[in-house]
């Protein structure tokens, strides 16, 4: 018997249902792009994480990561560019039972939103924040940003960027991070793992999550499609124990030898942010 | 009189000789204050510098942001998970918060805001009085929404109007501004402390129903176009978002949706406006010279119209409790009675609050205005008063 023209089976529903806004679907979000399966991470990671689907907060920043918070079934918040994380402080602090994450993307965290991560990051905050690192402006139509890797292509860089992008893992450790990760969204399992770790943390915790933009960025450094750059992620991943040196980090879509470091970089002990009068 | 019987305590009952930041903040801390959430700038420092001192000590919460863009936004963030929630400010961090208070509008956040006006634009005289930040608290957001603006005349009333702010913050839904002026910041008078029941409490409209029943739309509303209010960690999974949303609070990117929500947002101000404003009449039954004014303004106003009426002027005063809604009605009814020759308004700014009286009355508008650093005299005024 043939198996060729049986259709695959369509499942009609699945365990994580409840933790997503199914009414949503489906979402905005172009084929080949990764935001989708950070979502999925971070449902999961919700789901394993023993706290109550009542007690977890998702807050976003504006740009295609920012829609994330709109796709999860819990208290939410789609707040606007760069603020994700004062918005989502005001809440860890005023309820500390809660367990707040932020998902947004490389430009609203780490341009527009610069000084609130550095500066959470200081305090130790009670939050995870996962920055979805796709490499430009996707939601505008790929413009350069302070993560565009040197030599990239954008709209606004035609010429090719020049300027020297940020470095993620480094800038959140040196700001006081406790927890400091980087994974691509090929790394499902590990990046799963790395939010729990962040749900956890009582302090604050900062997890790159690398993911592909064909529309955009991948389109105009010839990247191929979503599981070509999945494919460069493969073959170019190694994993560290501990916090590669800085120039080690940087990221280059160009130099084929050059390994993508990932892992779980910092895992340390430190005090996290305790309020004004419970010192 | 005596110092407050419960030194440490949240309402400090009694009788004060207090600076209007401080009494700014025990007007908030009598309100209920959670969350306060600042940066520090002249001449609001004092309302942060007290609050860091007496908000902890009565279970709030007190954080020191990195600027006005963190601290506008963690306010919001704090009051969506149910705190009463604060921050002070001047002209130039009152412009970095505008962003995140059309935030708040659209999602419908309480929230309250003091802005203690400075000479400006730009730094300005950071130390010296300026009352020109009135039209940019109505219209400094990108877009239509409504809010609340209230202007104090004196420390007494910046504990009251703190009270009155988050009140009517949680029974719009709306960001409410406390306009000072440097003159009534730095003025310290008697301030009366009323026991803690004798403060009220205007409590948010939470919903209806339990969030098992699933029934619960966030942004559904009734006759008085405000809607119920679930907060972070209730159990009903709200979202919330700056975008064009529906009644789920889910992103509608349509132009009907659009037209709807942003004329509810002016509409629930705009039709409640004779519930939220306040104002202070002084002889002006028989005036044929109104003088327009709030805050530091009021007070030379006040002098020069006991000053005309003493020479034989029939002058009187219409101070503005609140800026924001603006008492257009009481103005429409002045003029109805036909008294009313002309207007004079004086302000620390070069006609903001003037265009306001222009667009209800052809009778002359006699100005008087200094655009920052001096209030004007009771004779400043006396002197345009024919």
């Amino acid at each position: 018997m043939s198996a060729t023209a049986t259709p695959a089976i369509i499942a009609s529903s699945h365990p994580n249902d409840p933790l997503l806004r199914s009414d949503r679907f489906p979402h905005i979000l172009c084929p080949g792009c990764g935001i989708g399966t950070v979502i999925h991470c971070y449902v999961d990671a919700m789901a394993q994480s023993g706290v109550e689907p009542k007690n977890h907060v998702c807050v976003s920043g504006i740009g295609c990561s920012g829609r994330a918070a709109g796709y999860v079934n819990v208290d939410s918040y789609h707040t606007v560019h760069g603020r994700a994380i004062p918005f989502a402080l005001g809440i860890a602090i005023h309820k500390p039972e809660l367990r707040v994450t932020v998902i947004s993307g490389d430009g609203d965290l780490s341009a527009i939103g610069g000084n609130h991560l550095i500066h959470a990051a200081r305090r130790n905050m009670n939050l995870t924040v996962i920055c979805i690192n796709n490499f430009n402006y996707g939601m505008t139509g790929g413009q350069a940003g302070p993560t565009s890797p040197r030599g990239s292509i954008t709209s606004t860089a035609p010429q090719g960027v020049h300027d020297r992008p940020f470095n993620l893992p480094d800038l959140a450790r040196a700001a006081g991070a406790s927890f400091v990760a980087r994974w691509t969204i090929l790394h499902v399992r590990q990046l799963r793992e790395a939010i729990l770790r962040g749900i956890h943390n009582p302090g604050f915790s900062f997890i790159e999550a690398l993911s592909p933009c064909p529309t955009n960025f991948g389109r105009a450094n010839d990247l191929g499609d979503g599981m070509a750059e999945m494919e460069v992620y493969r073959r170019r991943c190694r994993i560290a124990q501990s916090l590669p040196a800085f120039d080690e980090l940087d990221i280059d879509f160009v130099d084929e030898e050059r390994p993508i470091m990932v892992g779980n970089f910092v895992d340390i002990q430190r005090s996290p942010y305790q309020p004004v009068g419970e010192h | 009189m005596t110092a407050a019987p419960e030194r440490d305590g949240r309402v400090l009952t009694g009788t004060h000789f207090m600076l209007g930041d401080h009494a700014c903040a025990e007007g908030a801390l009598a309100a209920g204050l959670d969350f306060f959430g600042g940066y520090p700038i002249t001449p609001s420092t004092e309302v942060a510098e007290r609050l860091a001192r007496r908000l902890p000590a009565v279970g709030g919460r007190f954080v020191q942001m990195e600027d006005e863009l963190a601290s506008i936004t963690a306010i919001i963030g704090a009051s969506a998970a149910g705190a009463r929630s604060l921050t002070a400010t001047s002209g130039p961090g009152f412009s970095l918060m505008m962003e995140s208070i059309g935030l708040a509008a659209m999602m419908e956040i309480p929230c309250v805001i003091v802005d203690v006006q400075r000479a400006s634009p730009s730094t300005g005289l950071p130390t010296m009085v300026g009352q020109s930040d009135i039209l940019q608290a109505r219209w400094g957001s990108h877009g239509d929404y409504g809010i609340a603006a209230f202007s104090p005349a004196s420390p007494q009333e910046c504990f009251d109007l703190a009270i009155r702010a988050f009140n009517v913050a949680d029974r719009y839904r709306i960001p409410v501004f406390l306009m000072l002026d440097e003159v009534i910041a730095h003025m310290t008078e008697r301030v009366v402390i009323p026991a803690a029941a004798d403060i009220p409490r205007q409590p948010r409209k939470t919903p209806d129903h339990t969030p098992e029943e699933r029934r619960y739309l966030p942004y559904a509303v009734g006759e008085d176009l405000v809607p119920a209010m679930a907060h972070a960690g209730e159990g009903y999974k709200v979202h919330m978002t700056g975008l064009t949303h529906d009644e789920r609070g889910y992103p509608a990117l349509n132009a009907a949706t659009h037209d709807a929500l942003v004329r509810r947002l002016v509409d629930k101000v705009r039709l409640n406006a004779r519930e939220i404003e306040l104002y202070d009449e002084f002889e002006l039954e028989d005036a044929e010279t109104v003088i327009v004014a709030f805050g530091c303004t009021s007070r030379s106003a006040r002098q020069a119209a006991r000053m005309a009426r003493a020479r034989g002027d029939k002058c009187g005063l219409l101070r503005l409790v609140s800026i924001w809604p603006f008492p257009e009605q009481r103005i429409r009814e002045l003029l109805e009675r036909g008294r009313v020759q002309r207007f004079i308004v004086p302000e620390v700014n070069l006609g903001q609050l003037r265009r306001e009286v222009e667009r209800l009355t052809r009778l002359p508008i006699l100005r008087i205005n200094h655009a920052g650093g001096r209030m004007p005299t009771p004779a400043d005024i006396l002197e345009v008063i024919p």
